[in-house]
């Protein structure tokens, strides 16, 4: 199996090191608590874990066989073949961390250009090669910010529009800051799309805003304002992007946001019950230093021929220790990988179908809903991306239970992280969704209606 | 040839794939939204699978050859990991489904923690960190927050053995904890006398690697374990190296409070080029509370005609979310599948062997290269690469020169306590064979440091590329592929 050892092996080598048998090699652990009894389930063969683990699997239900809604911080992209081929190369994912770059240069070469697709993406100036998620890299993101004004600046601004477990996990990171606010996200400053509430909150102690583009809800809202507004008052600027809908959008790069980050799930990477996934960060020039995770950068060889680098590995944690600008060792390189294939692969005009067949078919899917007695829109007037908000006058559980017997996973609960939004439902729809898909759902509402 | 990058590659017009057209009525953006320019390369799908094939043709990796990255674990990653982790019922699960929708991942969930506690002796364990460094957060996060809750203020140090990996501080320092760092004693150990003397009410916690980065097993063990208990702090194990423990010795059983375990380490699932990595942790029964929320467990118990429901718990005084959803969960099947093919047996076999090559590539080698540390390792050991007669010689050249024998070097100028470390790791899955091949190697090399230094000073020479200019990549910044305005991307 795994362990290449033969009798006759182990025999030499035991002979060579000068003891007897391998026991002897561990006589520098207290004998007491030497070679406990472990309580584990007996060994199986790779044919029977093959089974069990069909076995484990066959005991869910997912997108494959259920008609799915759900995003809410997760979508169910196509995913073409040619991504995890590659991925599978065991060139790419049997490899370390790239810190030998004279055998490092294909994982480099593509952390490279995943820097600069982010870039192109997201409209801003550098990359780097990742956080564990969209949720880890908006709490670097604070830090960020934070130590930019050395800790002076005493309050974070995060709408109440960005995804909730975004909040969850700045917070967590944070706990120790007792002098440091995270404010903006309660019901009181609310969620309408004008954010009027929430920039008025903006003052010289603001170190930096972070909202969602689209938002949480899917709402595509014109920031200008917003982004003028913290910039006059010296904050910085923090956008959580949907990266699916660059293929769309102006980025936030052209609207003046200082850092740009968000969840690549999207791009290629599969459901996966919620990772690995890939979280990007990318800032304007002005804060380059100030970056955390690993950057790879171009330089040239003792030939002077081309070649790739870790650079700047002064600010990190194997160099700097407790003065490291992040604790982050192992990021999500694979999953890079993946974005970068895929983004390839897309190209201009991949990523912009994607974009538009989500952006029409979620505006279809919306309108029939809407049709639908016992369900309405929330926000009419408001544009949205991938997702939509919708009320509905019977309990969403009830509903959520109705459509799951029908085989459809109809949506993400807002109840749970929004009391004031008890009863709604958040609706997804990729370019997977057929037209017939939602007709179907509706159709099974109807039913639910007058069932 | 330098390989083009994509952007290099691109031709306005050409496609990699296209989606079918929408089929449904047409509804405009908003104008003020509307993108102006979309940059992004052009190619068709063979020019981008061959473009990746040709670059991933300048990695070393695992399936090519031996990688003794000390403190990595560069274990062989069984290819049935790839194979099951990839089932639909695993990839396609949304995280957002019902629990009843996905009790086979709640399960598999359920029964890793389960795995993880018995293997380290702990009451308690949470998939949620994305890898060790993570793990480490949620250590000095529950650290934290335990003396917090006790009204122990003032409790604001952390002890780092001065051998211990760069995240120790940096993760410490993230919750604002002052970092104290801990000698090692003549043996390499823990020096008892210096913990004692810092042992005071201010003490928060300490964290302990055990087996060391020199590979040694603390021989004091209980007595760490004890004083830092006595002064009212926490010990904090990073499991790095549990790869030398498995079967062989429980943390838990020694007192140890809190432990990250690297899935990607131990446990067999890939290191990807730098991630996804996994770190779950393990908590003593004084700590379970503290726990990331949320944690899996059974929510209902079965009887013998029901399997329990699994679903989804919160510990009362949790530190809070630390990540997205459920973890690495991709990671989590390949760990189950790595742990349910391994067994009790099979995990002692893993350390037995992992610590048998080590200490016979220790003797092997011991002769050639100075060993500051002359004692019994465990899964690694750690040299000095170079000599006091060859001035000119570092461990630098050393790594280098050993990549023109197809070799991937060991982990150099780590740790920082021996001059010029070479630091290195040759797991259990690699035959007697491999091991004398790199034996040989190394002292191929000590010779031609002294018959010809060039050789080394000039190496690699058989590499894709040779040695690199990192200050001219500091200096002169390049981080992205140069893409002028010019560049085509209007969208029409």
């Amino acid at each position: 199996m795994f362990t290449p050892h033969t009798k006759h092996d182990v025999e030499v080598m035991l002979e060579s090191i000068g003891v007897g048998k391998i026991e002897d090699l561990f006589q520098e652990i207290p004998a007491q608590f030497r070679y406990p009894d472990l309580n584990l389930p007996p060994r199986l063969t790779e044919m029977e874990a093959a089974a069990e683990l069909e076995s484990i699997a066959s005991a869910n239900a997912t997108t494959k066989e259920l008609l799915s809604f759900l995003g809410a911080g997760a979508y169910d992209h196509y995913i073409p073949a040619a991504v995890d081929n590659l991925l599978q190369r065991g060139e790419f994912y049997t490899a370390y961390t790239p810190y030998q770059p004279e055998i490092s240069q294909g994982t480099l070469q593509a952390i490279f250009e995943f820097q600069s697709l982010i870039c192109k993406l997201t409209g801003m100036d550098v990359s780097n090669a990742s956080h564990y998620d969209g949720a880890t890299a908006a709490a670097e993101a604070v830090i960020l910010a934070y130590g930019h004004f050395r800790n002076k600046r005493k309050k974070v601004l995060v709408s109440r529009a960005v995804n909730p477990q975004y909040r969850q996990v700045i917070r967590t990171y944070m706990q120790a800051e007792t002098t440091l606010q995270i404010i903006g996200d309660d019901p009181e400053t609310g969620i309408e799309p004008d954010m009027q509430k929430f920039i008025a909150k903006i003052d010289h102690d603001t170190a930096l805003v972070m909202v969602q583009y689209p938002d949480f809800f899917g709402r595509i809202i014109d920031y200008t304002q917003l982004i003028e507004t913290a910039h006059q008052f010296g904050a910085l600027v923090a956008v959580a992007v949907n990266p699916t809908a660059m293929g769309l959008l102006t980025p936030p790069g052209e609207i003046g946001a200082d850092i740009a980050f968000g969840e690549g799930q999207s791009l290629g990477i599969p459901l996966s019950y919620g990772g690995p996934y890939l979280g990007f960060f990318a800032v304007k020039d002005a804060l380059l230093r100030k970056l955390a995770g690993r950057l790879v950068g171009e330089t040239v060889d003792a030939d002077g021929k081309l070649a790739y680098v870790l650079t700047l590995t002064a600010r990190e944690q194997h160099i700097r220790r407790e003065k490291a600008s992040s604790n982050i060792c192992s990021n999500q390189g694979l999953m890079t990988l993946a974005a970068t294939i895929y983004m390839s692969l897309l190209g201009k005009h991949g990523f912009q179908q994607v974009a538009n067949l989500c952006y029409q078919k979620a505006h279809f899917a919306a309108d029939q809903l809407s049709g639908i007695d016992g369900f309405s829109l929330v926000d009419e007037w408001t544009p949205f991306f991938h997702e939509f908000m919708v009320k509905c006058d019977e309990p969403v559980e009830e509903v959520l239970e109705h459509l799951l017997q029908h085989n459809i996973l109809g949506g993400y609960d807002l109840g749970q992280d929004y009391p004031e939004l008890k009863n709604h439902l958040l609706l997804a729809v990729t370019e997977k969704i057929k037209r017939e898909d939602i007709e179907y759902l509706c159709a099974v509402l109807q039913e639910e209606n007058h069932g | 040839m330098a390989e083009p990058t994509i952007f290099d590659l691109s031709v306005a017009g050409r496609k990699g794939i296209t989606f079918p057209k929408a089929d449904v009525p047409e509804t405009a953006l908003p104008k003020g939204f509307v993108r102006g320019k979309l940059q992004l390369p052009e190619m068709s799908e063979m020019e981008v699978v061959r473009h990746f094939t040709s670059i991933s043709q300048k990695n070393y990796a695992i399936d090519l050859g031996f990688y003794p990255l000390g403190s990595c674990t560069m274990k062989y990653n069984p290819k049935i990991n790839e194979a099951v982790s990839r089932l639909s019922g695993f990839a396609a699960a949304h995280p957002h489904q019902p629990a009843d929708s996905v009790q086979g991942n709640l399960y598999l969930m359920y029964s890793l923690q389960e795995m993880l506690k018995e293997i380290a002796g702990f009451a308690a364990v949470t998939l949620q960190p994305a890898a060790g460094a993570h793990g480490e957060l949620v250590g000095t996060l529950i650290i934290h927050k335990y003396h917090k809750d006790r009204g122990d203020h003032q409790r604001t140090r952390i002890l780092i053995p001065d051998s211990a990996h760069g995240t120790n501080p940096a993760s410490s320092a993230m919750l604002g904890f002052e970092v104290v760092p801990l000698p090692s004693d003549s043996r390499g150990n823990v020096d008892l006398e210096a913990l004692k003397g810092l042992c005071d009410d201010r003490l928060a916690g300490l964290m302990f690697t055990n087996p060391n980065t020199l590979g040694l097993f603390d021989e004091n063990v209980c007595e760490v374990v004890k004083t830092v208990h006595e002064a009212g702090g926490l010990v904090y194990g990073d499991g790095a190296n549990m790869n030398a423990l498995l079967g062989v010795f429980r943390p838990g059983d020694v007192g140890i409070d809190i432990l990250h375990f690297n899935l990607h380490k131990t446990f067999s699932t890939p290191h990807g080029g730098g991630g996804p990595g996994s770190g779950p942790v393990a908590v003593a029964k004084h700590l379970v509370d503290y726990l990331p929320d949320p944690l899996v467990g059974i929510v209902e118990e079965g009887d013998e005609e029901n399997a329990p429901l699994y679903g989804f718990i919160h510990p009362a005084k949790s530190i809070g979310r630390i990540k997205s959803f459920n973890g690495h969960f991709g990671m989590h099947v390949r760990a189950f599948t790595y742990i349910s093919m391994l067994g009790k047996e099979g995990l002692r076999d893993v350390a037995e062997k992992a610590v048998l090559n080590a200490n016979y590539m220790q003797q092997k080698l011991k002769g050639t290269y100075t060993l500051p540390y002359d004692r019994r390792c465990m899964h690694e050991f750690v040299l000095e690469g170079f000599w006091k007669d060859v001035p000119g010689i570092h461990a630098l050249d050393i790594a280098k020169r050993l990549m023109d024998y197809d070799f991937h070097p060991p982990t150099n100028y780590f740790p920082l306590i021996v001059h010029e470390a070479l630091m290195i790791e040759p797991t259990e899955t690699e035959t007697k064979e491999t091991l004398d091949r790199f034996v040989e190697a190394m002292q191929k090399i000590a010779e031609e440091a002294r018959t010809n230094p060039e050789l080394l000073h000039d190496a690699p020479h058989n590499t894709p590329v040779r040695r690199c200019d990192e200050l001219k990549a500091a200096k002169d910044l390049v981080l992205c592929c140069y893409v002028g305005d010019d560049w085509p991307g209007e969208i029409v």
